[in-house]
């Protein structure tokens, strides 16, 4: 396995009265794409949140490139390299889609052969560029989100469930996307729950199970095991092919 | 980034581009309401003097609760201590021209405006740094806390009052127009008064101005995706927070323009002066929508059209219309006129 970029050590989250994340350990290997998979419920979209320090881990240690970023404030993890997509996709509706892009810009203002790129995979973009967000379909809403965090080259994309809701057409372009950040060396925590889409992408799975990981191995390997898949997720790849 | 992809593209068909109207309909009611007192009032050039009343004091009420709707759409700030900036703008402005009451008295329009904008600039300098110092001292602590919002920022107020009385003492204070500003242009039968001319200039300005600053510079998008979703905006790498700041600065700065104006226009003084007009700003930006820059210009006019008409026609119940005002308004849209997306 490649160095780890961003290592969790025994991370604990507390959302009010709530015991959420319990003790979250694992590694994010640098230039590589990794699956965090899960039951509803299992904190794969808090333990996102946490690392973006949206919200606040209450004990254990988050380490990005040597960093412990655990007490950091989000714009600062941001500033570090770390783009996110939340599961909600976080567009501002009333901003068009332009105007999204350019605060997503943090070095200037975009970069026309990045865009150019961007608009290869995700074209409604370029046809909706000067229209508010809020009037985009759902999965235009899903392109702008991650186009948005990938508008300049980031050291990790952290992403939450891209593919929920989402047409099957619009979801091999993401696939397409993945692949060429992939290619670039660009490091990828994704969390998904469509099988497909992970088995296509994915190099490392870790599961997750009440707040803790149950299990971590290349994604090939969970794959292959149908047994593993039943008794941590409750499914198997034949249930999807 | 590497070029074309060697991966087969999925074509996507491509969907229809969506015909985005503009919703003019609540624009649509500031004439339907001076249509519908027309009438009611009877005489043409009463009509026309109260709506012109009605927008220059629109224009005032605006200038006084854009940053309070900013602020509330921003961090989800109740400030019920907006009123203070009002109240210091308003004695700070009197205070700077007490000895400039010569360029007040002169028959010159220039010394006349010159007295006039540095008192002005004086009100908003020291609003905007007592903003910051009340940001940081009593609305800081209780972020996310509302209740604790509303009666610390209530107490606030209380003690800006009180302290008014302390360095300006209790009685009313004169606060004359300029004496080019003094009078009424008289047009046919139609006579205007020369100060409601230059509030409405004023507030023009400070809108389109607003509107530049929002739509025209980056400073604008992420205030107007603060007020959307502020935590994506955190997520994006920007610092909510000294957005919040300095956008609190802004608006108590435009409170105390708003308070100057209001003394001037009302040409006495009292440290009560911002109670007096806070109720019409919070109903001002509930029906404008909570955030809405231009929901509040708009909500801004409606009430200053209700006030007026109704401080004609019926005098008791001039408050009580723009309750009513709102509570039909909110009835037809409960998010206000024109709400802002929230996540």
């Amino acid at each position: 396995m490649a160095e780890a970029l961003l290592t969790l050590e025994g991370v604990h989250t507390h959302i009010g009265q709530y015991h959420i994340l319990q003790g979250v350990d694992f590694a994010v290997p640098r230039g590589a794409l990794t699956v965090l998979l899960g039951r509803n419920g299992a904190g794969k979209t808090t333990t996102l949140r946490t690392i973006m320090g949206l919200w606040k881990p209450s004990a254990g240690r988050i380490s990005f490139d040597g960093r412990e970023i655990g007490g950091w404030t989000t714009p600062d993890i941001s500033r570090a390299g770390i783009a996110y997509v939340p599961e909600t996709m976080g567009v501002f509706a009333d901003l068009t889609v332009r105007e999204n892009m350019i605060l997503a810009a943090q070095t200037g203002p975009p970069d026309a052969a990045r865009l150019d790129w961007l608009f290869g995979f995700f074209p409604a973009l370029k046809r909706f560029w000067t229209h508010p967000a809020g009037v985009l379909s759902g999965g235009q809403k899903q392109m702008l989100s991650i186009a948005r965090a990938i508008i300049e080259p980031r050291r990790l994309i952290l992403v939450d469930e891209p593919t929920k809701g989402i047409a099957p057409a619009i979801i091999d372009n993401m696939i397409r996307a993945f692949q060429e950040l992939k290619r670039d060396e660009t490091t990828i925590l994704l969390v998904e729950q469509n099988f497909r889409f992970a088995e296509a992408l994915g190099d490392f799975a870790v599961v997750m199970d009440d707040g803790r990981i149950v299990h971590s191995d290349g994604m090939a390997a969970l794959a292959r095991d149908s047994a593993t898949q039943t008794r941590l997720l409750g499914l198997s790849l034949e249930a999807h092919a | 980034m590497t070029d074309a992809s060697p991966v087969a593209a999925t074509v996507v068909a491509p969907e229809p581009i969506p015909v985005v109207r503009a919703d003019y309909l609540p624009v649509l009611l500031v004439p339907a309401l001076a249509l519908i007192a027309l009438p009611l009032i009877g005489s043409t050039t009463t009509w026309v003097t109260l709506t012109i009343a009605a927008l220059a004091m629109g224009m005032m009420i605006f200038v006084i609760a854009s940053g309070l709707t900013l602020v509330f759409g921003l961090m989800d700030v109740l400030n019920f201590g907006h009123g203070a900036f009002i109240a210091v703008g308003a004695y700070l402005a009197m205070t700077t021209l007490l000895p400039l009451a010569g360029w007040m008295q002169a028959d010159s329009l220039a010394l006349n405006l010159a007295a006039l904008g540095l008192a002005v600039l004086v009100a908003m300098a020291g609003t905007g740094a007592l903003g910051w110092a009340f940001e940081r001292v009593i609305i800081m602590p209780v972020y996310g806390q509302h209740l604790k919002q509303i009666l610390i920022t209530t107490g606030g107020l209380i003690v800006a009052e009180q302290l008014i009385h302390v360095f300006w003492g209790g009685d009313q204070k004169p606060m004359s127009l300029p004496t080019a500003l003094r009078g009424a242009i008289v047009i046919g039968d139609v006579a205007i008064e020369k100060f409601r001319l230059l509030a409405l200039a004023t507030g023009l300005l400070v809108f389109l101005s607003m509107l530049l600053v929002l739509n025209r510079t980056k400073l604008g998008l992420l205030i107007r995706a603060g007020v959307e979703n502020g935590e994506m905006v955190e997520a994006l790498g920007y610092r909510i927070r000294r957005l919040f700041v300095a956008v609190f600065v802004a608006g108590s700065a435009l409170a105390g323009l708003g308070g100057t104006m209001w003394a001037l226009y009302r040409e006495t003084l009292t440290a009560g002066i911002g109670g007096e007009v806070i109720v019409l700003v919070f109903i001002v930006i509930i029906i404008g929508g909570l955030g809405s820059v231009g929901g509040c210009f708009l909500g801004s006019i409606l009430v200053a059209q209700m006030a007026n008409y109704t401080g004609y026609l019926a005098p008791k119940v001039a408050l009580a219309s723009n309750i009513l005002l709102m509570v039909i308004i909110l009835m037809w849209r409960p998010q206000g006129l024109y709400p802002v997306a929230k996540r």
